[in-house]
């Protein structure tokens, strides 16, 4: 019997080194584009929890006493680098306030543009177009797009966006994206973490780990709502379904009735 | 020497087999489009497709096809003078909408096309087919017609968002509903590609249609989209896309039929550096008689396109049923929303 469970133990710790062997070569072996650089082409997709609070949270009771579970907002361990996003003291507050009318002031809520980066980790798909000179990231999420200038490394937002302005370049393996001229309208997440808009610098960093995996990367410096620089990080995963396609999500005609219903004309619907 | 360096780098890829020879048929005159790092003709780029064209030809001009290049010209020039002595100036009264600054009504590059229809051979479309759902919207008042709007621009009324077109409630551009078509402004697409997609973004209303060209097969058909769903694939030099799944909310062409019933095909075609064709033939038997082909040349941009954000900042969808509550004193000033029945 004894002998039985260490042989069950040994071969289980071989396989576990098999295991680790074949995710360390598989780690060596990205998909590249013909250039060369690391292949980012695909429909991509977080998990967890951050849509919900970017700080580590328990989970809570969801805002609609009707949807019951369906709402209820799962805990999570958190995403930013030190548990904490360091708000300057008025910046606080004003967190504060959002979060606790969150579902009458949630930008995301009305369907508006997400901004960045809180388009990555909504949980909805995304999709990248990669190329030499200009990237398409296109997002489920109400169709949000960002058209990624791989060869313009000068260029400026010449006005403010939802999505920003959004400038590429690669460090060694890894896509960097630095977004600057966002509207200061979006915020991180559902518990009202903000940002000043204009004035954000975030910078994005994706690393293929393997052919599925992007470890990716934000840090936000914004001097007028935090003290310091601050970063977020996740994995983010391919989506391998079969025919995997972005489906269409318009949510405007969701929210028509949320945004407008009470400009109706009394009697009709 | 260009060409020639194009050329030897074309076949190249194509002895390494990253692409057939097939793929190489030049266009009428010689021309062969670059090839992107996937080996297909490269589209890639913003396009403009402003146009003054009209959609049908003149009775007129018969079977001819053409302008001369005198005859635009001077179609040109006498635009120009007449839009700076109507600049100003509404066409609906009052204060005036939009300006000449604000509108692209002439395209990038001569056209001498004397429609956009290209067949039939008569320029027009063919006729509608009897019963085929009608409904026509517009600038200045409110058209008769009931739920749901499936133009547009302009509305049936205005008791809530559900009776103002399309374009008002910022669902879909009043110029890329696919097919996408010159219109007043915004006459922006820019398309990507990769290995096994394109991608059609236009401007108006950031709208990315995501073709696979990987060969699988269409969205089971309960699933219905607003921009359809699309597929290509490349016949030679040219890319075709061909859109189904449609929702029956929108109208299939020029305020006829349903789109749930169309099935569209269009066609990109790189014809110069500096050019890509587009054609579109849409094909619904319960709207038109018979399937018709537009062709819009599109020019290449080379600023950058930026984003609309039509829903974030819809004041006037706001405006518009809040004036209709004021004007009908059906407006509660005291809680800021319609009065309650």
């Amino acid at each position: 019997m004894k002998t039985k469970f260490t042989k069950l133990v040994m071969f289980a710790a071989g396989a576990a080194m098999l295991g680790m062997l074949s995710i360390s070569s598989q780690a060596q072996e990205i998909p590249r584009t013909p250039d060369g650089k690391p292949d980012f082409n695909g429909i991509w997709q977080t998990m967890g929890s951050a849509h919900w609070n970017l700080e580590p949270h328990a989970a809570s009771h969801g805002p609609i006493v009707q949807a019951g579970a369906l709402l209820a907002i799962p805990g999570g361990l958190g995403v930013v680098e030190g548990g904490r996003i360091p708000y300057r003291q008025d910046a606080m507050a004003k967190k504060e306030a959002n979060r606790a009318n969150w579902i009458d002031l949630d930008p995301l809520v009305k369907c508006y543009l997400p901004g960045v980066p809180r388009a990555t980790y909504l949980p909805h798909p995304f999709q990248i177009l990669q190329a030499p000179d200009v990237t398409l990231i296109t997002y489920e999420f109400a169709g949000a797009d960002r058209i990624v200038y791989m060869n313009r490394p000068d260029s400026e937002a010449q006005v403010d966006s939802w999505m920003g302005h959004n400038v590429g370049s690669w460090d060694g393996d890894t896509l960097v994206i630095d977004v600057t001229g966002q509207m200061p309208d979006s915020w991180f997440d559902h518990a009202g973490n903000h940002h000043s808009g204009w004035s954000m610098h975030v910078q994005e960093r994706y690393t293929l780990v393997d052919a599925n995996t992007i470890q990716y990367e934000a840090t936000i410096t914004d001097e007028a709502t935090f003290t310091e620089p601050w970063t977020i990080s996740m994995p983010i995963y391919r989506r391998q379904d079969p025919n995997m396609q972005l489906i269409e999500f318009k949510c405007v005609e969701f929210v028509e009735e949320l945004l407008f219903g009470p400009l109706r004309r009394p009697g009709t619907n | 020497m260009k060409r020639q360096t194009l050329i030897s780098v074309a076949v190249a890829a194509a002895v390494s087999g990253a692409v057939t020879f097939s793929a190489f048929a030049a266009s009428d005159d010689g021309y062969v489009a670059p090839r992107t790092e996937w080996g297909h003709p490269e589209i890639r780029g913003v396009w403009n497709f402003s146009s003054n064209t009209p959609m049908e030809r003149p009775r007129q001009y018969g079977d001819r096809q053409f302008y001369t290049p005198e005859e635009v010209i001077e179609r040109n020039r006498l635009a120009a003078i007449a839009a700076e002595e109507g600049d100003g100036q509404s066409s609906q009264g009052g204060v005036g909408g939009y300006n000449q600054f604000w509108v692209e009504g002439l395209p990038q590059d001569l056209n001498l096309r004397t429609s956009i229809i290209i067949d039939p051979p008569d320029g027009r479309l063919p006729a509608r087919v009897e019963g085929a759902p009608m409904a026509f919207g517009g600038l200045g008042p409110d058209s008769p017609g009931t739920r749901p709007v499936r133009f547009t621009v302009g509305g049936v009324g205005k008791d809530g968002p559900e009776d103002r077109g399309l374009s008002e409630r910022c669902l879909l551009g009043f110029n890329s509903v696919p097919p996408f078509l010159p219109s007043m402004y915004n006459n922006n697409v820019q398309l990507f590609q990769n290995k096994d997609h394109v991608v059609i973004l236009n401007e108006m209303i950031h709208e990315a249609r995501i073709v696979p060209i990987d060969g699988r097969p269409h969205l089971p058909e309960e699933v219905a989209q607003w921009t359809g769903d699309s597929r290509g694939y490349w016949d030679g030099e040219t890319l075709v896309v061909e859109t189904t799944n449609f929702t029956d909310l929108t109208q299939t062409f020029r305020g006829t039929g349903i789109g749930a019933n169309m099935k569209l095909t269009e066609r990109f075609t790189r014809v110069a550096d500096d050019r890509v064709d587009y054609q579109f033939t849409v094909d619904d038997p319960k709207a038109y008689v018979a399937p018709f082909t537009g062709l819009v040349p599109m020019f290449r941009s080379d600023g950058e396109m930026y984003e609309y954000a039509c829903h974030e900042g819809n004041y006037g969808m706001i405006n518009i049923l809040r004036g209709a509550r004021v004007d009908e004193g059906n407006w509660d000033y005291d809680t800021g929303r319609a009065k309650q029945q």
